[in-house]
């Protein structure tokens, strides 16, 4: 007999460790599979539905036949505006959280306030909107005002992932620049913001689609139910991509039963593809890096 | 030649404005949490000071806030349907993200690690209306066959829509919280014969506790401030659920039904944004204690 036998030990222990694998794997097949199969149902139902003129038809016949054209040009709309805001400022308080910010208190509230602005709930954010931008901003409900609470409940998106793109520039690049006689502002524009750029965008992706989805922030903010045309400028209402999926599945009568199932496959895939690419492009910056 | 060093040229000024300028960034997140705070109170105030009755709001199950002779503001029934929500979608959810959280973080290697993470990073970026929509059109005909009942839009409904949320949030905070134990701790116990279970177990588990507490702490404000999925998912009757076949009305879900409704300035529209300050506050102490728990992690 070899001195290096399985003893009852080995064999218990190997049948225990093959036990505990299994069931964390079953685990979390069970979380992705029920997905998995909604998201399949999804497409089935979906899918006959998507037409180029589901695409850029208005809606007719009280939202029962037509097309989505108009939620889908608000929703871009809606997203841009969103966007103009909340980049610049997100991306300021990233450099200042991870360029300038000393390891004091005040840096300690700032960061409580984004874990707080990311989980306060959406409804409170359209409180917020409506309180703030529709009242007493007088912006009435607009794709501004409805914009600019997406902005405001979006902002952590881009504060931390570009806080986490800043901070993975190597300080050595830093110290270099600094040693040329450059100031501070010289080294962040010429090299920290330069190595990091693809970073930032990724976590803009990620707010883009973000954004796209929400649904209470804008219900009572800008997002109308019904608008067959196209807004002319920020101060006019507009139907949403998002709003228009609760209100074809939830508020109106007689819809054909592929209708909402195409609306929430366009709103989904729209999401996900931006998730996708977010992701993809942050594997192809991990293997490009150079330090 | 001679240049003065210390002349204050442009580039002097630039620097300090970018200074000013990204502190003003940096803060803005505080000026915007104590906005929502004012904003939101400021609409709530009329009814706070005016007709609220402390012990009617959160003692009384009669939500009327639409009866004309007498109108009565009790939450306690949406507190229940809240509650009633949260707990279920947290029964469904802990288990099973703290689960994949160690399946990913301790068992899975390579390529299949890489793929659960995108694949559940995928998952959290569903938009919550779509989850409703899927509450409303698939859950609600499959509970309504599966278990013979009349209405499908219930707390179970409801409860395991907010689940299949919560769960790919809570899984990738758990597996941070895991990834942070030092490998240094796993080498240890595997160099004292431990086997890979008893390592996860006895080793990572105990170090991670607070991280993967405060998982769950995040999962649970997720649940109680969703607001579109346990809209359209859990029916609107309002009142407390003896049963998970019970249809519910949650906080959040009243404030969005009811708000479209309302005259500027009412006492209804003042309690919709009182519900609304009532949220924030709940949701900031749980992000709060949260973070303190994190903390306590660090310090040790």
């Amino acid at each position: 007999m070899s001195m290096f036998a399985e003893t009852s030990l080995n064999q218990r222990n190997r049948r225990v460790e093959w036990l505990v694998r299994a069931t964390f794997l079953m685990m979390t097949i069970i979380l992705i599979v029920p997905v998995a199969l909604i998201l399949g149902v999804l497409v089935t139902k979906g899918a006959p539905a998507l037409s180029w003129e589901f695409l850029t038809a208005v809606p007719r016949e009280g939202m029962t036949a037509g097309g989505i054209m108009p939620a889908l040009v608000g929703t871009i709309w809606i997203v841009l505006v969103a966007l103009i805001a909340s980049v610049p400022i997100g991306v300021a308080a990233a450099i200042y959280l991870s360029e300038y910010a000393p390891d004091n208190w005040l840096t300690r509230v700032i960061n409580l306030a984004i874990i707080n602005l990311a989980g306060v709930p959406s409804i409170v954010h359209a409180l917020f909107g409506l309180g703030a931008f529709v009242t007493f901003a007088g912006f009435g409900t607009s794709i501004l005002a409805a914009s600019l609470t997406l902005a405001v409940m979006t902002l952590p998106v881009v504060i931390v992932s570009t806080r986490e793109s800043l901070q993975s520039v190597p300080h050595a690049f830093r110290e270099a620049c600094w040693n040329m006689g450059a100031t501070k502002w010289q080294t962040i524009r010429r090299v920290v913001l330069p190595n990091s750029i693809s970073g930032i965008l990724t976590g803009v992706i990620l707010e883009v689609s973000r954004t796209a989805g929400e649904t209470a922030p804008i219900m009572f903010t800008g997002a109308a139910f019904f608008l067959p045309f196209l807004p002319q400028s920020v101060f006019d209402q507009t139907m949403a991509m998002s709003l228009h999926l609760y209100v074809v599945s939830t508020q109106v009568p007689n819809v054909p039963e592929a209708l909402p199932y195409g609306v929430a496959l366009v709103l989904i895939l729209m999401v996900l593809t931006m998730n996708a690419t977010s992701i993809a492009f942050r594997v192809y910056l991990r293997g490009k890096r150079k330090w | 030649m001679q240049t003065d060093l210390d002349a204050r040229g442009f580039d002097w000024y630039m620097d300090r404005a970018v200074a000013v300028g990204v502190f003003v960034g940096g803060i803005s997140a505080i000026v915007f949490i104590i906005g929502i705070f004012l904003f939101v109170t400021r609409e709530g105030l009329s009814f706070v000071i005016g007709p609220m009755d402390l012990k009617e709001f959160f003692g009384s199950i009669a939500w009327r806030p639409t009866s004309i002779r007498n109108p009565t503001y009790g939450i306690l029934a949406l507190m229940a349907g809240t509650a009633s929500v949260t707990g279920l979608a947290m029964l469904v959810a802990v288990p099973f993200s703290l689960g994949a959280a160690i399946y990913i973080a301790e068992f899975a290697t390579g390529r299949t690690r890489e793929a659960l993470k995108v694949l559940v990073e995928l998952l959290a970026a569903i938009p919550s209306v779509v989850w409703g929509f899927i509450g409303l059109s698939i859950m609600n005909p499959l509970i309504i066959d599966l278990f013979d009942v009349p209405i499908g839009l219930t707390v179970l409904n409801a409860g395991v829509i907010l689940g299949l949320m919560a769960a790919p949030i809570m899984t990738t905070i758990a597996e941070d919280a895991l990834k942070a134990v030092p490998d240094s701790y796993r080498e240890a116990a595997e160099a004292m014969g431990a086997t890979r279970w008893q390592v996860v177990f006895q080793v990572v588990l105990p170090a991670a506790k607070n991280g993967l507490m405060a998982a769950i702490l995040l999962g649970v404000g997720r649940g109680f401030g969703e607001t579109m999925a346990v809209l359209m998912a859990s029916g609107h009757s309002i009142n407390i659920p003896t049963s998970p076949f019970d249809s519910v009305r949650a906080l959040t879900a009243t404030i969005a039904a009811e708000l479209g409704d309302t005259a500027v300035g009412s006492d209804h529209y003042g309690v919709l944004f009182t519900l609304g300050i009532f949220l924030f506050l709940v949701t900031f102490v749980i992000n709060l204690t949260a973070d303190l728990v994190v903390r306590g992690v660090r310090e040790q």
